[in-house]
């Protein structure tokens, strides 16, 4: 599948497209297929979002995955830093990534 | 006949200078080496600006071009010919953004024409971002260096 | 050290209005990211892979209490807690929003501090000795000699957009401590046979995916000429450094396709230009920055004895009565401090390196307790070093025991200078958007596994440095020990690579051969120092005995 991402222009946070809007968590991501062009076009006009593009990703049974580890780490925050993730609780959270 | 490639009066949007503008042909630095007439010209980022040393006598309008505004030179550009006494209107012209502003008016240009209309009131603090200056330019204003040590 | 007077303040209370200004027009659309790109990283803020990050300029290296307690109040106040300090002596916070940042600059402002070109195509934070006006073996102290330069580059209308970044470094001795000669341009101040002071200046350095040593550019400027030189080095930089690719546009590119001889030629030309110009500041500006900087009433005469190093055990009689001390005090003191001009005293090197910790970073209260260790024992200074440790520029031996008390109990008093703990990581693909890899978690296995071992000591010194992609923000081809982190189709991969010095005997790293997943980069670091441990001869370091026996007997050992 293909999803955006961006970070948020005010507070710099990453988002995920949802069909609707920009959200913190990559799971709600949706697949936009031909549509990124005209949706990152949009939002970025609108400043929504801040320097947004397309990513490859698979949706498996955990939810959606980014084909990079880049976007992974950016989905869940830094692997040397579990506290600071968005799953502080998981010590698993940091496997997911690599 | 070389194309005029210029802004004309009217595209300048700011201008620090009580003459007349000149209104007439502006041409390529190699055309400007070869035109003995020419009295405006308008100099690249890629020019060498000390070649117009020779004439500058007859120039009574130097346009630079900045055609990205991230590209440096033409503040270089600027300031050599100042250094060299030049003393005709310097004009920025292209991409020209609010917040190039006041340094490109320390280097010397003393008119601009922004591709782009620039806000009023944006380029009015601009243009008093620094109400006083550490080195040198060519705008002979008084450094703070030299104001600490003022007899 | 120097004070803001009301033009220094002034500056930078405009440029955080300016800064505040622009935001607002970039959050109301007046402003595409494209436009205000630059302008922000002229302030320090990147957009990074979590958040937007502010770099913080410590000019020099060099700063008080009160400023680094803002520094930790910043962290609390706008970030989470914690800062990252960086090889060219800044810090780095993570998480700072957009929308607060025009208030913490404000907040900086208020302790003579700020972010100014602390990134972008400028002139960027001038950098020195970390043990400026302490070491015994400077001609001067070179910082007021970085700040007439700080001042001079600050907002200088035609150098805002060079080519490429800009970094130049400032040193005094001829011990270099700062990487001098991988910078755009390096300074040494001098004194000639007259013992008149001038400037030595070196350019075209730099890391990056093409490594360079500066040459020499002029053996000796008068210092009353100094700026003046500095702005013919720039110039010609300006008018004529590449613009057609990003990745050719450094100085250091310049220099070597002209060749250092017509740089220089072109640089006198417009020397001899400027000086009939006249942009020197007024010799008096020097003698003022001076002033803020001589040494406080108890350390001016260096006396007999002055830099001599403390022999081992030699604070043994330290400290009051009844205080702690004994093996990891007397460790921490001979791995930690520094010989100063003054015999009584010593620079005592704070480790941001605790093994299996992440290199540079600091907490918060971390920063309150060397704040409070500067007030009582340092004459309120500090510096940043560009290992991304912390110093107590200006500690009484005496004091030693109580100052390892406090950083001990602060986590601070890792004993491990220079040895293959005290590791330089870049941020990496944790936090960085242009690394390929990560590195600190590489970083963090190393230093545990050779302090588990009790190897670090017997190693010695051993500079290990990482770099998570070939920016080399990690100073990776300046290691004893270097480490690149690539992308090999999406898989972290390591690059192992030996030989670097970034000190006097300044020389680029060589690539042992093909690279390593994350445990294999780890395993080969071992089998390298078991080569070295086996085949040095007494009182070499691993970079001497690397240099005698050459790369043939590592290869062997990491692919035979």
């Amino acid at each position: 599948m293909k999803i955006l991402t961006g970070n948020d222009l005010r507070t710099g946070a990453v988002t995920w497209w949802d069909g609707s809007s920009w959200s913190l968590h990559v799971n709600d991501a949706v697949d936009v297929g031909e549509d990124a062009e005209e949706i990152l076009a949009r939002e970025v006009a609108a400043r929504r979002v801040n320097v947004p593009y397309a990513i490859a990703a698979t949706r498996t049974i955990d939810g959606v995955r980014p084909a990079h580890i880049k976007d992974r780490i950016r989905a869940l925050g830094p692997t040397v830093r579990p506290d600071l993730t968005l799953k502080p609780q998981d010590p698993q959270a940091i496997d997911w990534v690599i | 006949m070389s194309q005029n490639l210029g802004t004309s009066p009217d595209e300048v949007q700011f201008r620090f200078r009580d003459d007349e503008p000149v209104d007439h042909g502006t041409v390529t630095v190699d055309s400007a080496l070869e035109q003995t007439n020419a009295a405006a010209v308008r100099i690249e980022p890629g020019d060498d600006a000390r070649a117009l040393l020779p004439f500058l006598d007859r120039l009574a309008l130097i346009e630079v071009n900045f055609p990205g505004f991230g590209d440096g030179r033409g503040y270089s550009a600027a300031r050599i010919l100042r250094e060299a006494g030049y003393a005709g209107e310097l004009r920025a012209v292209g991409d020209v953004l609010i917040d190039q502003l006041s340094h490109m008016r320390r280097c010397g240009f003393d008119s601009f024409a922004p591709d782009k209309r620039l806000d009023e009131e944006d380029a009015a603090r601009a243009f008093a971002t620094w109400e006083n200056v550490y080195q040198r330019a060519a705008d002979a204003r008084r450094t703070i260096p030299e104001k600490r040590h003022e007899a | 050290m120097y004070r803001y007077d009301s033009y220094d303040q002034a500056m930078v209370d405009a440029r955080v209005a300016e800064f505040r200004d622009q935001a607002r027009r970039r959050l109301e659309g007046k402003l595409t990211e494209d436009q205000f790109k630059p302008l922000r990283l002229m302030n320090g803020l990147y957009l990074q892979l979590h958040a937007y990050m502010l770099r913080v300029a410590i000019p020099y290296g060099t700063l008080d209490a009160r400023q680094m307690e803002m520094l930790a109040d910043i962290a609390d106040k706008y970030d989470r807690g914690y800062g990252h300090f960086t090889t060219r002596q800044n810090i780095q916070y993570n998480w700072i929003k957009l929308e607060d940042c025009a208030d913490a600059l404000a907040d900086l402002a208020t302790v003579e501090m700020h972010a100014i070109q602390t990134s972008g195509n400028c002139i960027r934070n001038i950098s020195s000795d970390h043990f400026a006006g302490a070491a015994a073996d400077e001609v001067v102290d070179p910082r007021p000699y970085a700040e007439l330069m700080r001042q001079w580059s600050s907002f200088h209308p035609e150098f805002t957009y060079l080519p490429r970044k800009f970094k130049i470094a400032v040193i005094a001795s001829e011990k270099d401590r700062a990487a001098m000669r991988l910078h755009d341009i390096g300074v040494r101040i001098v004194k000639n046979d007259a013992g008149e002071v001038g400037a030595q200046f070196y350019a075209g350095g730099g890391m990056g995916r093409t490594p360079m040593i500066a040459p020499l550019i002029r053996d000796f400027v008068p210092i009353d000429q100094f700026i003046t030189y500095a702005e013919a080095c720039l110039r010609v930089y300006n008018r004529y450094g590449r613009r057609d690719n990003k990745y050719k546009a450094r100085i250091k590119i310049l220099v070597h396709e002209l060749g250092a001889g017509e740089y220089i030629r072109q640089v006198e030309e417009e020397f001899a230009h400027l000086l009939s110009v006249g942009v020197e500041p007024p010799t008096a500006e020097l003698e003022r920055i001076k002033a803020h900087f001589e040494l406080p009433e108890p350390l001016r005469l260096p006396g007999q004895g002055a830099g001599t190093p403390l022999p081992s055990g030699g604070a043994a009689e330290s400290g009051a009565p009844g205080q702690a001390r004994g093996g990891a005090f007397d460790q921490w003191v001979k791995r930690n401090t520094h010989p100063h001009r003054h015999p009584e005293y010593v620079s005592a090197v704070i480790s941001l390196k605790p093994a299996g910790g992440i290199p540079g970073d600091a907490t918060s209260d971390q920063m309150r307790v060397v704040a409070r260790l500067a007030r009582e024992y340092s004459f309120d200074e500090l510096r940043v070093m560009h290992t991304q440790n912390l110093l107590l520029p200006h500690v009484a031996i005496t004091d030693l025991p109580a100052v390892y008390a406090a950083l001990d109990e602060a986590g601070l008093g890792a004993a491990n200078m220079d040895t293959i703990e005290d590791i330089i990581a870049c941020p990496g693909l944790d936090y960085c958007s242009l690394a390929n890899a990560r590195s600190i978690p590489l970083a963090q296995r190393i230093s545990e596994r050779f302090a588990q071992t009790g190897r670090t000591s017997q190693v010695g010194e051993l500079k290990l440095k990482i770099s998570g992609c070939i920016n080399a923000c990690g100073h990776h081809h300046a290691g004893h020990i270097g480490i690149l982190g690539v992308d090999k189709k999406g898989v972290e991969n390591y690059q192992l690579s030996l030989g670097g010095s970034e000190a006097e005997d300044v020389a680029l790293a060589k690539i042992t051969g093909p690279g390593f997943d994350e445990d294999g980069v780890i395993a080969a670091v071992e089998k390298v120092t078991d080569v070295y441990l086996a085949s040095r001869t007494a009182g070499e370091r691993f970079l001497d005995t690397y240099r005698r026996i050459g790369m043939e007997p590592f290869k062997e050992a990491l692919y035979g």
